[in-house]
């Protein structure tokens, strides 16, 4: 194993090791205090259980670690150091600590509050672009439909594949990892789209901003499910991003207005704001306490979220109407980690690929991180790729042609492994899925 | 040797990155789940393989600094607390099952190896790893030979000790050598019987030699819901008093139930006092007539329900929910101290009844969630306030009653978590000064210059470092 960048000491000259006392982070605000980390009783129950601790073995890498970094910075005892960030910023933000910890800890929120202090990860240059990235393209739809449209302008142009040529190592991976664009960006064809047959109940969808360009087919079957299955659909034109990624790295102000733009898009009259991606709705249910500190706001946004629900946990609780035609399919499921550890939903969706018939082989450690992790892979290619073998690795074994993950992170991460290591396998989502068997 | 030329040797020892020296990479490692004390190292390194923990330990002992073996750190006394400075040496990284000779039910395996990741490996040759400690998803096999660790189903398996038979160590002035070996009666000292809990104070163990179990053909799994905790108690003295021994009987009580209720649904009763947790294993035949009896006499002193699991993973859950009883223990208290007590199995409601006065006359709450049937208790005071708090005296007070209460009816002070940082000052209790005297003896003999884990076991005569008692003082003395 080759550790990180981010674990890795440098070389060492005696008096450094003194000096990296002082190498604060230069922009870092002090710690403040953090309540969550107060529940935390040091058991370790969490440590094998977090891909980054598996990895490398370090507690500095591990859930107890970063909790007592952070406890230990805002009780002054540490400086807010590169090196602290680092530990931070390996972190995948997959949750699977807060699924071990019997204490209850709420780890995400707790490396979130640290993240908004210590913006976002890398340097300086790096930073400015996450940055920028964050603040100003994703609450747009519409920059983002031009950088996207830009791509794959040079996807079709034979550009990236030219350049996956000519450029070295590190680069051609990450170019490879980048999929298609989809030829036509989602874009339903009005804002309220009826039930068919007799309705059941009226939702509102989250188009998603990674959906819509890359996986427009993906929102489409999503919404003829649910429309199959007695939902009359709003799909509000006013909707953004849901500020996940911000959030997640250090940008929690840009993500709190972007959060509020949303409660203002969305209709009050459904009974659900269902989200076909995991990450999304991980994020849109903790919109209550993302603006818990905003008066104006903080009941809209508590109602809000309590309203969100995937897609599979909605579908699977409102119970599918049409009998489907069996699907004949030997399948793996790949829970999302923001569905399974950020929303407690591993049931509803192999309940659903159970009601069409597919046959489920579970795979070892199928709740454990793939290593996409929003832009993680981007930024720690290394700790991503090797958690993206032992996946492979996983999903191989189980001999299953398919593997069914929920999330557009996902299912990028998955097709590019599928690629990466020569694996014949096909990675679709659940609503996809369902919509093949008619539901 | 200045810290530079220390730092160098190591890293060309085990790499660059396995030596930490940053004050953030070392923070990380001053605690353990003994969660009233700590202490930073100078250094921390993590050793890949018995050669380089021996280079690690020459090293150390030429800068002549302390030498403290880590686990996963959920050791509940400080164990692994370097409280006197110095190197720890994480063994986190050596994870590898090195050998398994299933006909024999032998695995030679590295102290890294978690223990529940040993018995997942295992299953599918239909073998398992006995001892089950509470941490087992996280608790590695090297700090549960030091710590000689119990678990649930020790009651029929035995502790760590029964189920090790031999051990490779690296001895204080790094020596590799072997102790007991694959045979299940090695000739010559029981050396692997001296090592296995000495706490790191002997060697550094870096090879187990484990026993391994086939797995008995059919198994039930019963919960008996009770009013009070001494009804539970005296159920289960009466289950042995009659001559069975279950796999395992273990005790929760309602606070802790509820407790764990709030993060798995798992069923525990949400309305009563205690519960008794009772598995029975053997062939297909004996199992159900077995459970019959234990069902009985659970009833004659006075269950009020019982409910078996019907299925595997109605039996998973009701484990998975006792092994998060420590854990929930965070919902209950900002903090807890679990404390590791035993009583004779005949005495044990007598010594439950005053834990609880204890409890009552220091007026802190005490949960209590433990292994019944071999008589080893945790009870666990919660409370609100910090241990730097003036109030922590009570708990210090509580914890010392019932430490009492147990010597008075003939059990002892700790059962499984071992004597660590936190019951050094308590030897005394337990062992006269001659006692005393001869175990360090044989400390002498393993450790001559008392760098090995130094401060733990034995009294010093000094509060803990960052004692509570110490600090409680001071905040008195400055109010
Ligand atoms: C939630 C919870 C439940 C628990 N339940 C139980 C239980 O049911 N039964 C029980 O017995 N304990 C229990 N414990 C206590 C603890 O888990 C055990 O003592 C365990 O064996 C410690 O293992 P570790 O790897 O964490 O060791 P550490 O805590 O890292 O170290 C413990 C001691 O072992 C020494 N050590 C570690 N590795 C080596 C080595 N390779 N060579 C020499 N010395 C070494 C250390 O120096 C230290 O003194 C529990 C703890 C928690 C937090
Ligand atoms: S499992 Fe929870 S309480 Fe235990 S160390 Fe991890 S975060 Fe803390
Ligand atoms: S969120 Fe994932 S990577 Fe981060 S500490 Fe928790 S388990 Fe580890």
């Amino acid at each position: 194993m080759t550790p990180s960048p981010a674990v890795e000491t440098p070389r060492v000259e005696g008096p450094r090791v003194e000096a990296s006392r002082a190498a604060a982070a230069p922009r870092a605000r002090p710690m403040p205090f953090i309540p969550e980390v107060e529940t935390c009783i040091h058991c370790g129950l969490c440590l094998n259980q977090c891909p980054t601790y598996r990895v490398t073995h370090l507690e500095a890498e591990s859930p107890r670690g970063r909790i007592y970094l952070v406890k230990a910075a805002s009780q002054g005892e540490l400086d807010v150091t590169a090196s602290v960030a680092g530990h931070l910023y390996l972190c995948l933000m997959c949750r699977a600590c807060e699924t071990a910890c019997p204490s209850g800890v709420q780890y995400g929120r707790i490396a979130e509050a640290a993240r908004e202090v210590l913006g976002p990860p890398g340097p300086p240059l790096q930073r400015w672009m996450v940055r920028t990235t964050l603040r100003h393209l994703m609450p747009s739809p519409r920059r983002l439909r031009l950088a996207a449209g830009l791509i794959r302008l040079a996807q079709r142009s034979g550009l990236v594949a030219l350049a996956r040529r000519v450029f070295p190592g590190r680069l051609r991976d990450r170019l490879a990892m980048m999929p298609e664009v989809s030829p036509r960006f989602y874009a339903p064809e009005a804002e309220v789209l009826p039930a068919i047959g007799a309705r059941r109940t009226r939702v509102a969808f989250l188009s998603g901003c990674a959906m819509s360009l890359f996986f427009t087919d993906i929102n489409e079957a999503t919404v003829r499910v649910l429309r199959r299955n007695g939902c009359e659909v709003a799909i509000p034109r006013g909707q953004i991003c849901c500020g996940a990624l911000n959030v997640h790295n250090g940008e929690a102000d840009s993500a709190r207005a972007m959060a509020r733009r949303n409660i203002d898009a969305f209709p009050d009259d459904v009974d659900a704001v269902v989200v076909n991606a995991a990450g999304c709705g991980a994020a849109m249910k903790e919109y209550g306490h993302l603006l818990k500190d905003d008066p104006a706001y903080r009941e809209r946004a508590g109602r809000f979220a309590a309203k969100v629900r995937d897609a599979g946990e909605f579908l699977a609780g409102l119970g599918l109407r049409t009998a489907p035609q069996p699907v004949s399919l030997t399948v793996t499921y790949q829970d999302p980690c923001h569905l399974a550890h950020g929303q407690r939903v591993r049931a509803e969706p192999r309940a659903l690929l159970a009601a069409i018939g597919v046959r489920l082989v579970e795979m070892a450690g199928s709740d454990r991180c793939c290593g996409s992790a929003g832009i993680y892979n981007v930024l720690q290619p290394e700790m991503s790729e090797t958690l993206l073998r032992e996946k492979m690795d996983a999903i191989c074994a189980t001999g299953a042609g398919t593997v069914v993950a929920p999330n557009p992170g996902c299912m990028m991460q998955l097709r590019y492994g599928a690629q990466r290591f020569g694996i014949p396998v096909r990675v679709m989502h659940l609503m996809d899925l369902l919509d093949q068997a008619g539901a | 040797m200045d810290r530079f030329e220390l730092i160098r040797r190591l890293q060309a020892i085990v790499g660059q990155a396995y030596v930490l020296y940053r004050p953030d990479d070392l923070t990380v490692y001053e605690q353990d789940a003994l969660m009233v004390a700590r202490h930073t190292p100078d250094l921390v390194v993590l050793p890949e393989g018995t050669a380089q923990v021996s280079d690690v330990v020459k090293v150390a002992r030429q800068a002549r600094l302390p030498i403290t073996a880590r686990g996963a750190g959920t050791g509940l006394s400080g164990g692994a607390i370097p409280e006197a400075g110095g190197v720890v040496v994480a063994l986190t990284r050596m994870t590898r099952l090195l050998e398994l000779d299933v006909a024999s039910r032998i695995a030679l395996v590295e102290p890294g190896m978690v223990n529940a990741d040993l018995t997942a490996m295992l299953a599918p040759h239909g073998l398992f790893y006995a001892p089950d400690p509470g941490s087992q998803v996280a608790s590695t096999i090297g700090g549960n030979v030091a710590n000689n660790s119990g678990g649930p189903h020790c009651l029929a398996y035995g502790v760590t000790g029964n189920n090790v038979l031999g051990l490779e160590v690296v001895l204080a002035d790094g020596t590799v050598t072997w102790m007991g070996g694959r045979a299940h009666d090695a000739p010559g000292y029981d050396l692997t019987g001296v090592m296995v809990g000495s706490e790191g104070t002997f060697g550094i163990v870096t090879t187990v030699a484990v026993r391994l179990m086939p797995r008995r053909e059919a198994v039930r799994t019963l919960l008996a819901v009770y009013e009070t905790v001494d009804a539970a108690c005296e159920a289960t003295s009466a289950v042995i008093a009659a001559g069975m021994v279950p796999e395992a009987m273990e005790i929760l009580d309602g606070i802790v139930m509820r407790a764990v209720n709030k993060t798995l649904h798992v069923g525990f009763p949400e309305d009563a006092e205690a519960a008794l947790l009772i598995e029975v294993e053997g062939l297909a035949e004996s199992v159900p007539v077995l459970i019959e009896r234990v069902e009985a006499i659970c009833r004659a002193h006075g269950a009020r329900r019982i409910q078996t699991a019907a299925t595997a993973e109605e039996r998973l859950n009701l484990w998975k929910g006792r092994k998060h009883a420590y854990g929930a223990m965070g919902r209950v208290g900002r903090r807890t101290m679990m404390l590791d007590v035993c009583a004779p199995r005949s005495r044990l409601a007598e010594v439950m009844r005053k834990v609880l006065e204890a409890g009552q006359r220091w007026n802190i709450g005490v949960a209590n969630f433990f292994h019944a049937g071999d008589g080893n208790m945790h009870p666990t005071p919660f409370f609100d306030f910090d241990d730097t708090s003036p109030e922590y005296a009570r708990v210090i007070g509580l914890t010392e009653d019932i430490m009492r209460a147990c010597i008075e009816a003939g059990g002892t002070i700790t059962g499984e978590h071992g004597i660590g940082l936190e019951k050094r000052e308590y030897l005394g209790w337990m062992f006269n000064e001659r006692d005393i005297a001869a175990m360090k003896t044989v400390k002498q003999v393993f450790d001559p210059d008392g760098v090995l884990n130094p401060d733990k076991v034995f009294p010093t005569g000094r509060p803990v470092h960052g004692d509570p008692r110490a600090k409680a003082a001071a905040a008195a003395g400055q109010a």
